[in-house]
């Protein structure tokens, strides 16, 4: 496969965007300039990244409370991102929503809720309008393997498969819900069977190599454009950060179980780490060049935080604008 | 305005989608039953082969992903309706209709609104017991972001239902299978009963009596009841739950100063609660006597005939409260 320099050049900055804006949101957790739940993406870029760059803008996306990757993969803004993390009245939800509720309609980003499962019927209806429509969009959605315990999942996927509707059901499988290792909270089996009874074509996808989650997904969606839908992919990967929040351990809780040796071990196939190799030993791209992209996305993300931190908080009289529309 | 045709309250319903489903091809009905004159009467009377089957889709028994695909779908920009035959079942849906639905809009600052219709029938009565009678208007009245209508008439369900389509917000229609055989006058052209709009059905002096859906079929009766005696009974239909017509009531309890308010559902916490929660807030010093409620006893629907009887309240409950507030001296 080939793949010209602008587009691998353009995933390897969404994926640098999405870790750099993670990265940069520990110490406002920890100084308590942040204060909502943030629950990070690090280590999971390539997911997102691979999924958004397979996507055309007026496709549709529904994200989960992990859902900072893929606002941005999508096309979001990080300035509105970072302002609404900040809960300022700039931000895509106007400081109502926080981390969890990121939303950018014009970009196909249509929203994200943390309950868990709670957003996978809706990318079905969303596929369902655009079935009703004929107008050739895709949704996709995308959730934890945490999901897999909730039964809406599985009506779901019924209906998805029952109408062929053009959506593709992305589990992006990081071995926890939550605090819990996925061998206590399901049957030793690959998640992307629960397709199998559905008649649901499913594939098994390194979630942390960016060039085959954009291959599957890009195989995905053209079969969704073609009628055939549905398709489910099990993308394995790993948070390289606690559930919520940055790292547990650094905040002290000592709540993240996970052993020492599994961290490390994932640490070494770092989504952004085995494409920074795929550049330089391909000869895309040489180091000059990446240490200029990352200052380039450094400075951007740094300048995002000045803009979210100096805009203005919601005013309290504005408190009950948006019950209604 | 052919205001002189009558139609069955099923048939105004069917009306409406007719007429919406044929102006705007956003709109479209999905739920169990859609196919089926045995769950939805004849609410979908010809859509299936007036619109066919993508726009009348008769779905699996999964009530939380319907719920939630219609509002996916509204947020995609359609304008769904999708009917739950039993509000019982309805109860899977908590998520889709109360985390979703109804905070879309407020939690992501105004950006997208769903715009869709929660159709749930009250279908009680004939020894069906708990999980096939009850009335749950007030568990969702009680959630910010959504509204919620209960039409008594012909007239009103049709109305109400072509406003709960346009509406650009979730709007829980909660109608009562036994109000389905009424027959009242009903224009044939496309209308709108405005939402949070509650009409005087009669006027009166004595009393104040607030009634929403079959209740005011009841209620009906019970004024009649009590004109033959003598008493003089205003009669306010809200026809919608929430937001509530609370100026219309507070204008009348402030002429009558006395208050009854009959509920199809619980009691206790219930929406009859709430009328008289606002009214001895905003009219306390108008009230002259104790208000009233009528309502459902806080138990579970029975099965047999003889404890429904005793279970449901009748128009002779009505005539009865009415009689006790009338009976308080200070």
């Amino acid at each position: 496969m080939t793949y010209s320099i602008d587009f691998l050049r353009d995933l390897y900055k969404t994926m640098l965007r999405i870790r750099l804006c993670e990265e940069s949101i520990v110490e406002p957790i920890l100084n308590r300039e942040v204060l909502c739940p943030c629950h990070l993406y690090s280590g999971e870029e390539a997911i997102a990244t691979g999924l958004g760059a397979s996507l055309h803008e007026r496709d549709y996306v529904f994200s989960n409370h992990r859902s900072h990757g893929h606002f941005i993969a999508k096309g979001g803004s990080v300035e509105e991102m970072l302002a609404e993390i900040y809960g300022r009245d700039a931000g895509c939800s106007r400081g109502r929503g926080g981390s969890m509720h990121l939303i950018a309609p014009e970009v196909g980003m249509m929203g994200s809720a943390p309950i868990v499962s709670g957003t996978i019927s809706l990318a079905v209806g969303a596929a369902l309008a655009s079935s009703i429509r004929k107008d050739d969009r895709v949704a996709v959605s995308f959730f934890g393997d945490g999901a897999t315990g909730e039964g809406v999942l599985y009506e779901s996927l019924n209906f998805a498969a029952l109408m062929k509707l053009p959506i593709v059901f992305v589990c992006e499988n990081n071995y926890y819900a939550t605090h819990m290792p996925i061998r206590d909270c399901r049957v030793p089996n690959n998640i992307r069977m629960i397709a199998d009874p559905f008649s649901i074509e499913n594939y098994e996808v390194d979630g942390n190599d960016v060039l085959q989650v954009y291959e599957a997904g890009k195989k995905a969606i053209e079969k969704c454009r073609r009628g055939e839908g549905p398709v489910f992919l099990e993308c394995l990967t790993y948070r390289f950060r606690g559930h919520v929040g940055p790292d547990d351990n650094i905040q002290g809780n000592h709540t993240d179980i996970r052993p020492k040796e599994e961290i490390e071990e994932w640490l070494k196939k770092d989504p952004i780490l085995l494409f920074e190799k795929y550049l330089l030993g391909n000869a895309v791209l040489d180091q000059s060049i990446l240490d200029n992209i990352i200052k380039e996305i450094d400075n951007e993300v740094a300048s995002a935080h000045s803009f979210a931190k100096s805009s203005p908080l919601p005013e309290r009289k504005d408190l009950m604008n948006y019950v209604f529309r | 305005m052919s205001s002189g045709r009558k139609l069955q309250y099923a048939l105004a319903i069917n009306e409406a989608f007719h007429q919406m489903m044929a102006a705007d091809r956003s709109v479209f009905l999905m739920g169990q039953g859609t196919k089926s004159p045995w769950y939805v009467g004849k609410t979908a009377q010809g859509l299936l082969d007036r619109f066919g089957k993508d726009r009348v889709i008769d779905t699996p028994v999964s009530e939380n992903a319907m719920t939630g695909a219609a509002v996916g779908a509204a947020l995609a920009g359609m304008k769904p309706i999708v009917v739950h035959p039993r509000i019982d079942f309805m109860l899977y849906a908590f998520d889709p209709i109360i985390n979703q639905a109804a905070n879309w809009h407020y939690m992501n600052g105004g950006k997208l609104s769903v715009p869709m219709v929660i159709w749930g029938i009250i279908n009680r009565g004939g020894e069906q017991a708990a999980q096939h009678s009850q009335a749950l208007h007030a568990m969702f009245a009680h959630v910010p972001g959504l509204k919620v209508v209960m039409p008594a008439t012909s007239y009103d369900a049709k109305g109400l239902m072509i406003a709960a389509i346009r509406d650009p917000n979730p709007v829980v229609y909660i109608d009562d299978r036994w109000l389905y055989a009424c027959e009242d006058n009903v224009p044939a052209d496309v209308y709108e009963v405005e939402i949070g709009k509650g009409v005087i059905r009669k006027e009166g002096r004595d009393v104040t009596l607030v009634a929403i859906s079959y209740m005011a079929h009841l209620a009906t009766k019970a004024v009649q009841e009590l004109a033959a005696a003598g008493i003089d009974v205003e009669l306010i239909d809200p026809r919608t739950a929430k937001p509530l017509d609370i100026e219309l009531i507070l204008r009348s309890v402030e002429k009558t100063g006395r208050l009854v308010v009959a509920d199809g559902g619980w009691c206790s916490w219930g929406w009859a609660s709430e009328v008289v929660a606002q009214v001895s807030e905003r009219a306390f010093s108008s009230l002259k006597a104790p208000v009233v409620r009528v309502a459902l006893p806080d138990c579970p629907a029975p099965a047999s005939s003889v404890l429904e009887d005793a279970y449901y309240p009748s128009a002779k409950d009505i005539v009865k409260a009415v009689k006790k507030v009338l009976s308080f001296k200070c």
